[in-house]
């Protein structure tokens, strides 16, 4: 393995982006391993792919649809039950409950 | 010389919401209003190991939008997911398109005050939208909370080139925009329901002194823009205020500051500048696997641009060469929608008046309407039947009065224009011996009114002319009542 193909602030921005608090010691093993899975992904890089038609998907299926027409969406309360946190307005509505998002 | 002291370049990012009844990768429903989390599934919470699947409808509205803004379209598209954690998204992705959008390089034309402007699109696609937050506004730091009623919702992103050069050239293309979509069946785009947003990105040009070319403000995308008015408002204010900050700061330049990202507030009638959560948008795009490409073939395509119709562009251009209306006539008919347009065409062409043809209809019928509520094809006065109203009006030179009446009576007892004026017992003197008798009568019940026209009062005829068409219900022709009456006003 060659040296750093990740730098350590490369990998916070990623945290960030993903919403992980990491502490400065798991932010230098995921700069290692992270590096490690991008230098193996890499690899395909050395091949030659001239002429090779991009794949949009693995399977050789296209245009597979469904009618406009309505399902059961779920019971309200059961759409929320597994929310970490719901709440229960005085009109009897349902809502998620998230940390204050400041605009 | 130009003396603008700028030149404003706006382009605009369109957002409609597609008339289906179901959301776009899932079967619950997109109805406006419903109780909070009640039209949501496993997708569109985005539950681990459940599948989206597109919705066809969704997709041939997207085509027929596509192909009416003249755009190329993608015969092999597939879809993307854009990664950002907001509680509004739950799967922590909204698949969207990214780099094979579903149509590109179109152009809608406007209907500016120099004339006819086309206006380029970039491209458009389909997306997902995401879900409605509500803030607890008193800043207690009280939790947020969410409604996913509408995460999933289809959505029709469409992004113009930057080639809107004033506020008014902005409103009159989402204006266009918006009739586009409502007659072609796309969306209802009711701006108050969200279902037509927008977001303009401006800034300004200013010509520098001989040899010093043109200079360009940082772009700022004014974001959520749900009014007509508020996007003239809001994008004439930014203009003039980029001015003032370059005039300040030379050094606030395209090119070495960023763009920024600002809100409209009404209520100062300023833009607002929102802080700065993460320096660049990286979505880290990638093909989302859990959905299959979709191909476009010819067959297809054509089916559905046999569905577009007469666009508004061409239809404009028609109801005023065919008929002779004004463009100011065309464009009140072509506000009222398509079904208007067809029932304007069938009325004029049993009367043979275009003109008023389309006074009848923006004026009592539209008050019918407004009256009633509903529609046109709840209308018991057929196209047909109005026309022949026109028509007889003329024929029997019926004063807007009489007209009116036998409007009204055609419209509550459902009656043909014969029996509605028979109902209403208008005789309609033709006879010119017997105008001249009801002349004589009135001029002989009128002595005063005889003087004073004698005495070189010439509006006096009016109260003799209105005592002629009191007796007779207004059925006689006016014009002949006055010829009449002037002629025995000048004997005698």
């Amino acid at each position: 393995m060659s040296g750093q193909t990740l730098t350590l602030d490369e990998v916070r921005w990623i945290a960030h982006l993903a919403r992980l608090e990491l502490s400065e010691a798991e932010l230098e093993m995921m700069t290692r391993q992270l590096g490690a899975i991008v230098e193996y992904v890499a690899q395909l890089q050395t091949l030659d792919t001239e002429g090779v038609e991009p794949l949009a998907h693995a399977l050789p299926v296209s245009n597979v649809f469904r009618d406009d027409v309505p399902g059961e969406p779920l019971p309200v309360d059961q759409a929320v039950a597994a929310a970490p946190d719901r709440r229960v307005t005085p009109r009897g509505e349902r809502f998620f409950a998230v940390p204050a998002v400041l605009e | 010389m130009n003396t603008q002291k700028y030149h404003i370049v706006v382009g605009l990012e369109v957002h409609v919401q597609l008339l289906t009844r179901t959301k776009l990768f899932c079967g619950c429903g997109t109805v406006f209003g419903a109780a909070p989390n009640s039209q949501t599934c496993p997708v569109c919470l985005g539950l681990p190991g459940s599948l989206p699947v597109m919705n066809r409808r969704a997709f041939e509205l997207g085509l027929r939008a596509a192909l009416a803004l003249n755009c190329s379209i993608a015969r092999f598209t597939k879809w993307d997911r854009k990664n950002y954690y907001y509680p509004d998204l739950p799967k922590n992705y909204q698949i969207s398109q990214y780099d094979l959008p579903l149509g590109s390089e179109g152009w809608l034309e406007i209907n500016t005050s120099q004339g006819i402007k086309r206006i380029g699109i970039i491209r458009c696609h389909l997306e997902e939208d995401a879900g409605k937050m509500l803030h607890d506004e008193r800043g207690t730091g009280r939790d947020s909370l969410v409604d996913l009623n509408r995460t999933g919702t289809p959505l029709l992103e469409i992004v113009s080139k930057p080639e809107l050069s004033s506020p008014e050239e902005a409103r009159l293309y989402l204006e266009e925009m918006r009739l586009l979509m409502r007659e072609l069946g796309v969306s209802d785009c009711e701006m108050q329901e969200g279902s037509l947003r927008c977001d303009a990105n401006v800034n300004i040009r200013i010509p520098q002194a001989e040899g010093g070319g043109v200079l360009a403000t940082p772009i700022v995308e004014i974001k959520n823009l749900n009014s007509f008015r508020f996007l003239e408002q809001a994008v004439r204010y930014e203009a003039q205020r980029q001015y003032e900050q370059w005039q300040k700061d030379p050094g606030y330049l395209l090119g070495k500051v960023s763009k920024a990202t600002a809100g409209w507030d009404e209520a100062s009638g300023r833009t607002v500048f929102q802080r700065r959560k993460e320096e660049a948008a990286d979505y880290r795009y990638f093909p989302d696997p859990d959905l299959i490409p979709v191909i476009v073939d010819d067959a297809w395509l054509e089916r559905i641009r046999g569905e577009l119709g007469e666009l508004p562009s061409a239809m404009r251009k028609r109801l005023g060469t065919q008929y002779g209306l004004s463009e100011y006539d065309v464009g009140v008919l072509m506000s009222l929608g398509r079904q208007t347009v067809a029932y304007f065409e069938e009325t004029a062409r049993v009367c043979q008046d275009a003109k008023a043809a389309v006074n009848w209809i923006t004026n009592q019928v539209q008050a019918t309407l407004k009256d009633r509520g509903g529609d046109l094809a709840e209308l018991p006065l057929s196209a047909q039947r109005l026309g022949e109203l026109i028509a007889k009006q003329k024929e029997l030179g019926l004063n807007k009065q009489t007209a009116q009446a036998v409007y009204d009576k055609m419209l509550h007892e459902d009656l043909e224009v014969a029996a509605a004026i028979e109902a209403l017992q208008i005789r309609v003197v033709t006879d010119t011996n017997a105008v001249v008798e009801l002349v004589r009568a009135a001029i002989a019940a009128n002595p005063k009114a005889v003087a004073d026209y004698k005495k070189g009062k010439t509006a006096a005829a009016n109260v003799l002319k209105g005592a002629v068409m009191r007796q007779t219900k207004g059925s006689v022709r006016a014009d002949v009542v006055e010829a009449v009456l002037k002629e025995e006003l000048e004997r005698g």
